[in-house]
């Protein structure tokens, strides 16, 4: 067995197990953590695809960034998970049957898995031998695949307006600092003097 | 070159550039005190781009490497798309704006639902089919919870989400199977590499899991669950919305999906789409009947009236896509008058919609009334109402298709619809009169759209305006 045959059943089995526990460990900390693990690990898988951009993209943003602030949320939110997973069990019997349908169904088609006569000719080597792995993709995101590009900047404007709207109240009630008047407040009119005689009030 | 396949999507862009720059115009003036002049513009624009896909050449242009194609079908149901969504925006402003919850995203998050829809009906590449669908869906979701301070609007939102997130979920996997057996994720190189006689057990999970997708979008049976909680805890206007643009854009899509893709294998694809529409058709008419609140009671209706569009799908001929494009364009017009008026229905200032409160409008409001019994009258599908000649052409593409069960089982589900939409128009003539009556929302645009609505499912038997024949020529141009 190579090495790299070895480094793939190690990383598969690496993000099943991670997202396997995700799922199954009672800490929601804990799930984060595995997260990240199966994160990690499908960054190697994609080193071993030859897509080393892809697979640093993967570390920086999706464990340096998404699953952190995952991490935060999780510690944050107060949700009783408890109950949640109670809720959970109510529903297993149902959900177990649908993944046993699902696994065989899956292995009905899969076992017999013949792709089309034509499949075999699209199919190509994905990476090419004369470029750079980034500029391959560059050249495929800004050209060939440019309307998908863009959609997917529309889906995640939408996504940040929809955050926004959602979540942004104006209360009126509330007495909010305001740095400009605070900034432009003449000394002068601040303080009055008054000069109180004795024996009188004001 | 680019240049070209960027003038393809001209419509596309400058929707999506109109959203932005709108956007950030409003955040740096007054913001939601300009939220009434942006829906008026939104409306405006949304007209003016429909005219300027109906005013455009007719020809079949694809773009992006077949990613985006641009032909009859995808022009006749983006016109349709773009004027309800203009329609049903107008219709909402002034019920949000009396409310207090009118913003200035709302039309813009709408424009870029319909960016997505557009997209979606345009679709050549299972990618792309993807990209639309996840754009309208996200703009949907949220304008689903639109309503913060209200508990069911965000439990509308939250549900949509989740359950749209599973049913994405379903048709990426499909996606995936159907990509991993055909070797390209184009629809053109689908159809080539998908042969009639034995296709392989994995295209046909994946094509199994792309239809439970795409029938969650149109909420077929049994992907519906979420339709009646989501209509019904959702504002009103949203609501309208949700019943009738997505709703042609995602049989739209299902049309397009089932012919350019898997065109080669309808007889597998067929019985499934048989299957969804008559579940859905009689759960549609079974559950309305025991509902008392008017928008629950349209979410089922939209779910036997989705299972009718389909038949005209499983009949799998070019008639059958024509009769499904007029079955949508007759279903989003009367469903815009429905909403019309479910929208100014009001019991002191508060808005209400519980069925009961309709009791003996004919009194009060005889107008709304005979408007409201004919646009019943054209949901259940009695003659001479629009409604029939819509379920009509649909039977007869079954019938033609030799699918006689189908037409049968039309009929029946059809008949037992008939008694919910029977008992409003009970409550209005002859109910008992209630303690507080409904009073007069004294909307004029409300009322011109409901009274235009209803003129149409009595006159537009004469004339369909050239409807028909644009359906005709869109059902072609996919089919050859």
């Amino acid at each position: 067995m190579g090495a790299a045959v070895f480094a793939f059943y190690l990383f598969a089995l690496s993000t099943i197990t991670g997202g396997l526990f995700t799922v199954l460990s009672r800490n929601p900390v804990h799930s984060v953590l595995w997260l990240i693990l199966s994160f990690l690990s499908s960054a190697g898988l994609f080193i071993l695809l030859g897509a080393e951009f892809v697979a640093m993209l993967m570390i920086i943003v999706y464990v340096g960034a998404v699953a952190v602030l995952f991490l935060f949320v999780v510690m944050m939110l107060d949700v009783d998970f408890a109950s949640l997973k109670a809720e959970m069990a109510k529903y297993l019997p149902l959900g177990l049957l649908i993944v046993i349908v699902l696994l065989m169904e899956l292995a009905m088609g899969l076992a017999v898995w013949v792709p089309s006569d034509g499949a075999k000719m699209v199919l190509g080597a994905p990476i090419p031998s004369d470029t750079h792995n980034t500029a391959a993709l560059g050249l495929l995101i800004y050209d060939q695949y440019f309307l998908l590009f863009q959609l997917a900047g529309l889906i995640l404007l939408v996504a940040m307006i929809g955050a926004i709207v959602l979540t942004l109240r104006h209360r009126k009630d509330v007495k909010r600092q305001d740095i400009l008047t605070q900034i432009y407040r003449d000394p002068d009119e601040a303080i009055s003097l008054k000069d109180v005689k004795p024996g009188q009030g004001l | 070159m680019i240049y070209d396949d960027l003038n393809i999507i001209f419509p596309e862009i400058f929707l999506s550039v109109y959203a932005m720059v709108a956007l950030l115009g409003v955040v740096y003036t007054s913001k939601d005190e300009l939220a009434k002049r942006v829906t008026w513009v939104t409306a405006f624009i949304f007209i003016l781009v429909a005219f300027l896909i109906i005013f455009s050449e007719e020809k079949t242009e694809i773009a992006f490497g077949g990613m985006f194609i641009n032909d009859a079908f995808s022009r006749f149901s983006k016109i349709i798309i773009l004027l309800s969504a203009a329609v049903v925006l107008v219709m909402g402003q002034e019920y949000m704006s009396r409310r207090g919850f009118l913003r200035f995203e709302y039309p813009l998050i709408v424009t870029l639902s319909v960016v997505g829809m557009m997209v979606m009906v345009s679709a050549g590449d299972l990618m792309s089919l993807y990209m639309g669908l996840e754009l309208q869906s996200l703009a949907l979701y949220v304008i689903a919870a639109f309503k913060k301070d209200s508990v069911k609007s965000t439990e509308a939102g939250l549900k949509y989400f989740v359950l749209g997130a599973l049913s994405s979920g379903l048709l990426l996997y499909g996606s995936a199977l159907v990509y991993g057996y055909s070797g390209t994720t184009l629809f053109s190189g689908i159809l080539s590499n998908v042969s009639t006689d034995a296709p392989s057990l994995g295209l046909l999970f994946g094509l199994a899991l792309v239809i439970a997708g795409l029938a969650f979008k149109v909420s077929a049976v049994p992907f519906h669950m979420w339709t009646p909680d989501v209509y019904e805890g959702a504002p009103t206007p949203v609501t309208a919305f949700f019943a009738t643009v997505p709703k042609m854009a995602a049989i739209c899509l299902f049309i397009r999906v089932m012919y350019d893709a898997f065109g080669n294998i309808i007889n597998d694809w067929q019985q499934i789409i048989a299957l969804l529409s008559i579940l859905s058709m009689f759960l549609g008419a079974f559950a309305a009947i025991g509902q008392t609140d008017l928008k629950r009671l349209l979410a089922y209706s939209s779910i036997a009236h989705m299972g009718y569009a389909l038949i005209g799908l499983a009949a799998g001929t070019e008639f059958g896509v024509q009769s499904v494009l007029e079955y949508m364009t007759i279903y989003i017009t009367m469903n815009i008058g429905v909403f019309a008026i479910v929208m100014s229905m009001q019991q002191d200032g508060q808005s209400v919609t519980e069925i009961a409160s309709l009791k003996m409008i004919s009194e009060t409001d005889p107008g709304k009334a005979i408007a409201l019994v004919i646009l019943l009258f054209s949901l259940a599908g009695i003659p001479p109402m629009l409604g029939f000649f819509a379920k009509f052409e649909v039977l007869r593409a079954a019938i033609n298709a030799e699918l006689v069960y189908l037409a049968v089982l039309g009929v029946l589900a059809s008949v037992i619809g008939a008694f919910y939409y029977l008992r409003i128009v009970y409550f209005i003539y002859f109910g008992e009169m209630p303690e507080t009556p409904l009073d007069d929302a004294k909307s004029p645009i409300l009322r011109t759209i409901w009274t235009a609505s209803a003129a149409i499912m009595i006159f537009g038997i004469v004339s369909l305006l050239g409807v028909e024949q644009m359906a005709k020529a869109a059902a072609f141009s996919l089919l050859n």
